[in-house]
C-alpha cells in the first residue's frame, strides 16, 4: 500500500510544473505503470479520487494508466523475453544470466490542463 | 475552456530521488553514517538496534529515528538505553519517503552523532521502493517468515547492502534453510552480506558489528581529509 505516497509524488510534480507554466486546473493525468512496478492501478485510483480532492489544482482530474510491459533481457542468449511469464529464467536457452530491461518504473507521460 | 497537453515524462520518484541525494550529501559533510534499518512486522528491528547499540554505542555517539505509523513504543524502548531517539509518525503511509527523512534529520541535528539508524516501517514492500539517502541498507529476514521470502519480495532483497537473517536459533523449529535463502538473495544481488545473526543471543553480532566499524570509519576518514 504505498499508492498513496505515490500519489503524493504525482501531485506534487504537477503541482510544480503548474507553477512553471501558470497552469490552474488539471484535467487529466496519464501514467505510465510498470507491469512488474509494484504499483496496484486500482489502489492508484482509489488514493486518487481522494487526494485529488484536496488540492485545488488536481479536483475533478482524471487518471489514466498505460500499463508498460516488463521486459527481461537473457546475456546468454542475447534474446528478450516476457518476465512475468518466464520470471527469471529465459525461455528460449534456460540461462539465469537476466535482467529486467523495462517495466517496474512509474512515469508521468503527459497531463492535460489550463 | 482550452485544456492543453502538456508532456512531462519524469519518473514519479524523481524529486524523492533528489531528496535522498541531498540527505547523502548532508551525512558526509557531517562525517555521519545513516543506515536505514527494514523488515517485517515482528522481523526484530528494534531487538537488533538494542544489541547493536550495546555494543557500539560506548564507541559512536548513535541516534535512532523510530518511524511508525502510530505509537512510541519502540522509542520508548530505545530510550531507555539513553540513546537520543527521535520518533516519527508517517500518518498511516506504509513507508518513510526521503523528504520526511530529511526534515526529521534537520529537527534531529546529526552533526554530533557517528552514526544514525533509521528504523523504517515494518514492511517488506514499499521502504524498498523509497530511496531515503542511506548509506547502509540493512534489511532483516527472521527465520519464522520462512527462506522464500526473497522469491516473494525480490525488491527489498535488491536495493539491500546487508541481510540479517535474526532469530537463527530457531532454524530447525521452521526448517529454515539458511544457505537457500543466501542463494535466492544473491541471485538478486550478488554483492548482498548475508548474516545469520540472533538478538536474543548474540550470535553473528561481531560480524555485524565489525561491517559497520568499517564503514564507520571510512566515512570518518573521509571526513577527516575533507
Amino acid at each position: 500500500m504505498h499508492e498513496l505516497g505515490i500519489v503524493f509524488h504525482i501531485i506534487k510534480t504537477i503541482e510544480d510544473v503548474a507553477a512553471e507554466q501558470n497552469l490552474t486546473r488539471v484535467s487529466k493525468v496519464v501514467l505510465e505503470v510498470g507491469e512488474v512496478s509494484a504499483v496496484i492501478p486500482e489502489y492508484l485510483q482509489d488514493c486518487w479520487q481522494w487526494a485529488c480532492r484536496r488540492s485545488p489544482l488536481m479536483n475533478g482530474s482524471v487518471l489514466q494508466n498505460e500499463i508498460i510491459p516488463a521486459v527481461t533481457y537473457c546475456e546468454s542468449c542475447g534474446k528478450t523475453y516476457e518476465t512475468v511469464k518466464h520470471a527469471k529464467v529465459c525461455p528460449h536457452c534456460g540461462s539465469e544470466q537476466t535482467y529486467l530491461l523495462e517495466g517496474n518504473g512509474v512515469q508521468i507521460r503527459e497531463i492535460e490542463a489550463e | 475552456m482550452e485544456f492543453k497537453t502538456t508532456e512531462i515524462k519524469e519518473r514519479v520518484l524523481a524529486d524523492n530521488n533528489e531528496a535522498a541525494a541531498r540527505t547523502r550529501e548532508r551525512m558526509r559533510q557531517s562525517g555521519t553514517l545513516l543506515v536505514n534499518l527494514m523488515g517485517s512486522p515482528g522481523a526484530g528491528k528494534t531487538s537488533v538496534l538494542l544489541k547493536l547499540i550495546e555494543r557500539l554505542g560506548t564507541q559512536y555517539r548513535i541516534g535512532v529515528m523510530e518511524a511508525d505509523v502510530d505509537s512510541d513504543v519502540d522509542a520508548r524502548t530505545i530510550a531507555a538505553t539513553g540513546t537520543r531517539v527521535i520518533q516519527i509518525h508517517t500518518g498511516g503511509l506504509c513507508h518513510m519517503d526521503a523528504d520526511m527523512v530529511s526534515r526529521a534529520l534537520a529537527s534531529f541535528g546529526v552533526e554530533d552523532l557517528d552514526l544514525i539508524f533509521l528504523e523504517n516501517i515494518g514492511n517488506l514492500v514499499c521502504p524498498a521502493e523509497f530511496e531515503i539517502g542511506a548509506d547502509v541498507r540493512m534489511m532483516i529476514l527472521s527465520v519464522p517468515e520462512g527462506d522464500d521470502k526473497p522469491l516473494k519480495y525480490p525488491l527489498m532483497f535488491s536495493v539491500s547492502d546487508v541481510m540479517l537473517v535474526n532469530k537463527i536459533d530457531t532454524a530447525p523449529i521452521f526448517d529454515f534453510d539458511f544457505d537457500a535463502a543466501v542463494v535466492r538473495a544473491r541471485s538478486l544481488n550478488a554483492q548482498i552480506v548475508c548474516v545469520p545473526v540472533s538478538a536474543k543471543s548474540g550470535r553473528g553480532f561481531d560480524e555485524v558489528v565489525q561491517f559497520l566499524r568499517m564503514r564507520l570509519d571510512e566515512r570518518r576518514q573521509m571526513h577527516e581529509n575533507n
